[in-house]
């Protein structure tokens, strides 16, 4: 199979060093293993995530994703644009959406890209990660390379929010998304069936502004992953996973509880179905260690 | 029924709601709400809304302008677009309550003790100085918001996850001095301000 | 007829030849059953089969001809011989899909089809062939009572269909209601804006059609006869009466605007910028596409407040207690009238639940996007003010008082049917909350000249009743439809679409009465009711129990059956205490020697028999139904089809007591005012004459628990097997009956 090739929008926090660089790390592997192909955006910008709405209104806003799509498309018009980060996802296709729709968002937006000598025309489809692997790889080809099945293991498949909504993948229901559970079952892992916070909320950015009222959201989402007999939670979201993965501490000292659950990336567990050793997959940037993965990974 | 109760007149005209219209983004969807309330039940920190998202759209109908807009409602949102997949009328909620957010914050009279406003007004000041999110300076803005006590407090209780994430190389302390962030990064300045300016010049004034 | 000559067909087909005995059961037919022959076949419905009986039919060999095969509901195509009576012994729905195919169950599946082929000998032994109706006549002619939308609607499309039709409208003029608005809401895609009304050019179509006659300022004095052969007295414009025959009647006869001056709190009659709806068409008829005006001072309207629900869906003393239907898409096309022309008129809907029926949700839609403003409230009052109109309000979503000023108030009152004169008024309760119909209701529409009353009977709150909800045009009068707002609330569209079906249901009845034959549910059934004038003791308990009406008494006070009115439902023959009442195809002794034909066990066997009377309309079905669905029940049970719980007649349980039968059970319709039952009256008689048979069980010194009366849908397929199934457990529980022999 032709190398797939794609323009890449990782994100700030894929950054080096920054809190999702584990996702990086291993979304590279997972794609050097697809012969799949990530072309970084030259000095992409951030995309103003969820929160940039308060002080960034609606054209700000546009513009700063504007500019990615523009460089993007002045670098490689025939390639899509991929991002492994939901809210970057979101931000970016909504101004891709927006501005194709709306003739004089996208005329002002190219007003404003004009001051940095860009112009943009909508000419690329923007994709997150996940709907590459589900609809230009496909479930088959991605079992194909499965060299360590993930046996034994039981996962809570949280899909989280902005993956499945507003956009969400195609063919698959806001309520019950699926794609996750079969990608776990296909890597050899058992789903949790019945995750009833597969798609709850985990504060999002509200992590950070009201921790209180969002811990009490993550602990359903964890206590749910427990009750259903998990060993781990996977997730395609770097929000999700910060905010699942460090507040479980402070969650188990004011409820009582008592939470480890190690929360990863589906491109990790991938990663080491796909035979790569824990570092390759960034195994070693949990938290909360994911100890039966580990484990598995530096099997011979 | 006491007088102190009653609304006055003036009330239950389509003023406010055509401000909405002129300065809130996706504001022309407003008048489509029916009522029914499933946005609210949708809503993970529903319970926490003085307003939820539907009775705003009938105080926006009701011309209730001031206690929307210095209400802390719309800052309870999280994003997570529920409401907006769930709408029977297809509103795109999550938009409009960002929007009422962001029309108070640019009249100046968003709560200004909202923690989430705070915060935004943190985030946004970091990324659009770089041009990226410089994660480690977010996070002590974000301890320190409420003052140097309380950032003291939180930095102190958010120590654990900060030796964690910088454990598990999640975190660079260098940040805090040596962060490039974009190169483009005047291009970027450039870019906002011209857009805020197109932004502003459409704004219909309708005082306030 | 001469002499009795059954033929007893037995098929072998859908597993019967491998469930039954066949063989024994042609047996029976011939020995006890008494047919010249009994013949079996592989398939009794194939091309052969059928060509077997008709050529046995044809030769005279057999003048009665029982199927031993499947439900009579089943291959009705393949088994229609008219010349000869059939009865259809039920082996398949009734036997083997409902036995379990065990060898164990062998004997009692094998008892019970011989039991059904005993008990089809001996029905079809009591039947004849229906003779022609006498009083058979055609009149291709339609009354249409009323000239509004519905009865212009009725008259256009009997017409279009052939038949001319006469309209007799008590007004000066064609077009109803309907006439008088600006615009009616869209009918058509996208469905967003008001659209024109359509009534002149209806009205145009009316007056251009030489099929169809007018009669203004007219009225119907009297009417007589029956489908058919009607006779309506109009009293025309210019004071002569003229007598005219009709084959059918549709009673087009309209609504009422609820009177708005029974809402003071509102302020209707204290200002006249408190309008009703119609009071808002007026208006925008004056403004005729320039600005609304006020009334009270000719100001340009810029502030309008609908009220929905104004006196209606309320509780309160004098006002309607149900929804007129129409009136919030109403108001949201009114609310069109000024936003379309303005849109910076405020406008502001008051609803507690906004019903937007068909493609009002498109409707409403559209109005919120032209800024119509909708809250969901409760009017309190209406006041006024220094400078206009000020209107208090309780909003339910913001849970406050509001006060308001407004130039017009609209309020969006009901629909009060003109439905006549109660004819069961004195028969009923005062109706729970004190509502009362208008005065004007004392008037009859129809002036009947039957013996039950001057109109049709009503249902409730004063709307005609209708088989409101299996069959809506059908009446209680036969061969006279309801249509329109006097049926029950309706807006324009519904009645066009409803006044359609009424007149393709007129023609049907006319053309049913001309070939002397029944009108639903038994439509085509060509038998009709007779007496023996020897035992009658002219108690007129047939006259006063028949549902429709059907039934006069003559000059010695016999019963006078008016053929085309019956609906051969059987209740007159359920009601007669002498049993003088029969059809040639359904009669006491059908039933009655079915009943007796059953092979009672001694009671050391302890096999015990369960008789069901099922109502062929909704219970049979559901029992042949559940069988298809292999739902099981009772082998002890013998179910025998009837027309309608009211034509039981109590001999029959009394016989069937005294026979030796464990137990007995009634199935059929439901009741009460959401009746389904098909004759209307037929199943709750059959529950007040079934409390009667309570007493003859005591004097039998019978347990109560032996007979049963049930309401039972045409979807009960589960529940109707396991009541039979309960009834076995009873009979278990109480013992065998004593009088077995």
């Amino acid at each position: 199979m032709a190398k797939k090739e794609y323009m890449f929008y990782p994100g700030c926090s894929s950054e080096r060093l920054a809190s999702a660089s584990n996702y990086e790390i291993s979304a590279q592997a997972m794609c050097d293993v697809l012969d799949i192909r990530l072309n970084e955006i030259p000095d992409w910008n951030c995309c103003g995530a969820s929160i940039g709405y308060a002080v960034g209104g609606e054209l700000p806003r546009l513009a700063l994703s504007a500019r990615n799509l523009a460089i993007a498309e002045r670098e490689h018009p025939e390639q899509d644009i991929v991002a492994t980060c939901a809210a970057c996802w979101l931000a970016t296709r909504e101004a891709r959406d927006r501005l194709e729709e709306d003739g004089v968002l996208m005329r002002e937006a190219n007003e404003a890209l004009a001051e940095a000598g860009l112009k943009y025309e909508a000419k690329q489809r923007v994709r997150h990660m996940v709907e590459v692997l589900i609809e230009d790889v496909g479930y088959e080809e991605l079992g194909r390379h499965v060299k360590k099945p993930l046996s034994g293991i039981k996962i809570a498949g949280y899909v989280g929010c902005q993956t499945n909504r507003p956009f969400g993948i195609e063919g698959e229901s806001f309520e019950n998304p699926k794609y996750l559970d079969k990608l776990v079952e296909i890597m050899g892992a058992e789903p949790v069936e019945k995750y009833d916070k597969k798609v709850a909320c985990c504060g999002g950015a509200l992590g950070f502004s009201e921790p209180e009222k969002s811990q009490a959201l993550i602990k359903d989402i964890v206590e749910a992953a427990y009750d259903g007999g998990a060993d781990m939670i996977v997730t395609p979201c770097p929000m999700c996973q910060l905010n699942v993965e460090i507040y479980q501490n402070q969650i188990n000292k004011k409820y009582r509880t008592k939470f480890e659950i190690p929360v990863l990336y589906y491109s990790q567990i991938m990663g080491v179905a796909y035979g790569k050793t824990s570092k390759e997959v960034g195994l070693d940037g949990q938290i909360i260690r994911a100890r039966k993965l580990e484990e598995l990974a530096e099997k011979g | 029924m006491s007088d102190l109760d009653t609304v006055m007149v003036k009330k239950y005209r389509n003023n406010f709601l055509k401000e909405v219209e002129a300065n809130v983004e996706e504001g022309e969807w407003v008048k489509m709400c029916m009522q029914c309330g499933v946005c609210a039940g949708s809503c993970p920190l529903g319970p926490y809304w003085e307003h939820p998202p539907q009775e705003i759209f009938m105080m926006i109908r009701a011309g209730k302008r001031d206690e929307i807009l210095r209400s802390s409602s719309m800052w309870m949102c999280t994003s997570c677009y529920n409401c907006i997949v769930r709408c029977p009328r297809e509103l795109p909620i999550t938009h409009i309550m960002h929007g009422l957010a962001h029309y108070a914050e640019r009249l100046g009279i968003a709560p200004k003790q909202n923690p989430t406003r705070k915060f935004a007004r943190i985030f946004w000041g970091n990324l659009t100085k770089a041009g990226r999110v410089n994660e480690p300076v977010l996070g002590v803005g974000l301890y320190f918001m409420n003052g140097f006590k309380e950032g003291i407090r939180t930095t102190l209780k958010m120590a654990p996850v900060g030796m964690g994430m910088m454990k598990t190389k999640r975190f660079n302390p260098f940040a805090f001095m040596f962060y490039r962030g974009c190169k483009g990064k005047k291009d970027i300045h450039k870019i906002i301000k011209k857009a805020r300016e197109l932004e502003l010049a459409k704004a219909a004034k309708f005082g306030g | 007829m001469a002499e009795v000559k059954i033929g007893a067909y037995v098929c072998k087909g859908c597993g019967l030849g491998e469930r039954l005995d066949t063989q024994a059961l042609a047996a029976i037919a011939t020995r006890e059953g008494k047919a010249v022959f009994a013949k079996e076949h592989d398939v009794l419905c194939s091309q052969s089969g059928v060509e077997m009986i008709r050529k046995d039919i044809e030769a005279g060999e057999v003048n009665r001809v029982v199927l031993a095969a499947c439900s009579r509901r089943a291959k009705t195509d393949a088994f229609h011989f008219d010349t000869v009576a059939v009865s259809r012994c039920n082996l398949r729905e009734g036997v083997i899909w409902t036995q379990p195919d065990a060898d164990e169950a062998r004997e009692l599946t094998q008892e019970m089809g011989e039991d059904y082929v005993r008990m089809s000998c001996a029905e079809v032994k009591q039947m004849t062939p229906p003779r022609p109706n006498e009083q058979a006549e055609r009149n291709r002619h339609v009354l249409v009572v009323g000239g509004g939308i519905s009865g212009l609607t009725a008259a256009v499309e009997a017409s279009r269909a052939g038949y001319p039709a006469t309209i007799v409208e008590k007004g000066d003029a064609l077009g109803g209601w309907a006439a008088k608005l600006w615009r009616r809401v869209p009918t058509r895609a996208p469905y967003a804006d008001p659209r024109e009304t359509g009534v002149a050019e209806l009205i145009a179509e009316v007056e251009a059609d030489p099929n169809l006659t007018v009669y203004l300022n007219a009225t119907v004095t009297r009417t007589s006869g029956a489908p058919g052969r009607f006779a309506a007295d109009i009293a025309t414009e210019s004071g002569k009466t003229v007598t005219e025959n009709f084959g059918a009647i549709v009673q087009a006869s309209g609504f009422t605007p609820y009177d708005a001056n029974r809402l003071p709190e509102f302020g209707y009659g204290k200002s006249p910028d408190v309008v009703d709806q119609l009071g808002l068409e007026k208006l925008a008829r004056q403004a005729d596409g320039g600005p609304i005006k006020r009334p009270s001072d000719g100001k340009e309207v810029q502030s309008v407040l609908f009220i929905q629900c104004a006196g209606q869906r309320s509780q309160a003393e004098g006002h309607l207690s149900y929804c007129s239907g129409h009136c919030c898409n109403t108001s949201i096309k009114q609310a069109m009238y000024f936003k379309d022309r303005n849109p910076d008129v405020d406008t502001l809907v008051l609803y507690t639940d906004l019903r937007t029926p068909g493609k009002g949700e498109d409707l409403y839609r559209s109005g919120q996007r032209k800024g119509v403003i909708f809250t969901k409230g409760v009017a309190r009052e209406v006041k006024l003010g220094p400078d206009g109109l000020q209107v208090q309000f309780r909003d339910l979503i913001l849970d406050q008082e509001v006060s308001v000023d407004e130039d017009l108030v609209v309020l969006a009152t009901g629909m009060v049917a003109n439905s006549g004169v109660d004819i069961e008024a004195s028969l009923q309760k005062e109706a729970p909350n004190g509502e009362q119909a208008p005065a004007s209701q004392e008037v009859s529409v129809l002036n009947l000249d039957y013996r039950q009353g001057p109109d049709l009977p009503h249902l409730v709150h004063g709307f005609q009743d209708s088989h409101f909800i299996c069959f809506p045009y059908e009446t209680r009068r036969t061969g006279i439809y309801a249509t329109g707002p006097v049926r029950r609330p309706m807006d324009i569209a519904q009645a066009i679409e409803d006044a359609t079906g009424a007149a393709l249901k007129a023609i049907q009845a006319l053309e049913n009465a001309a070939q002397g034959r029944a009108a639903h549910p038994r439509s085509g059934d060509l038998s009709f009711p007779s007496f023996h004038r020897d035992g009658c003791t002219q108690c007129k308990r047939c006259t006063v129990e028949c549902p429709f009406g059907a039934i006069d008494e003559d000059e010695q006070r016999y019963p006078l059956f008016n053929e085309a009115r019956c609906r051969r439902c059987g209740t007159c023959m359920g009601a007669c205490p002498v049993r003088v009442i029969y059809f040639d195809n359904y009669s006491i002794d059908t039933v009655g020697q079915q009943i007796k034909a059953v092979d009672m066990p001694e009671e050391s066997q302890e096999k015990p028999r369960i008789l069901v009377l099922a109502c062929e309309n909704d219970a049979y079905p559901a029992l042949d139904m559940a069988a298809m669905n292999r739902v099981g029940y009772s082998a002890y049970a013998r179910v025998i089809p009837v027309r309608c719980l009211g034509s039981v007649n109590s001999i029959w349980v009394t016989d069937a007591l005294n026979g030796g039968y464990d137990g007995i059970m009634l199935m059929g319709c439901q009741k009460g005012d959401n009746y389904q039952c098909h004759f209307v009256k037929g199943s709750e008689l059959a529950h007040d004459r079934m409390s009667k048979v309570y007493d003859t069980l005591e004097q039998l010194q019978l347990e109560k628990d032996r007979v049963e009366t049930h309401e039972v849908a045409i979807t009960d397929i589960q529940r109707a097997p396991r009541l039979i199934e309960a009834m076995a457990e009873t009979v278990k529980r109480v013992g065998p009956s004593p009088f077995k022999f």
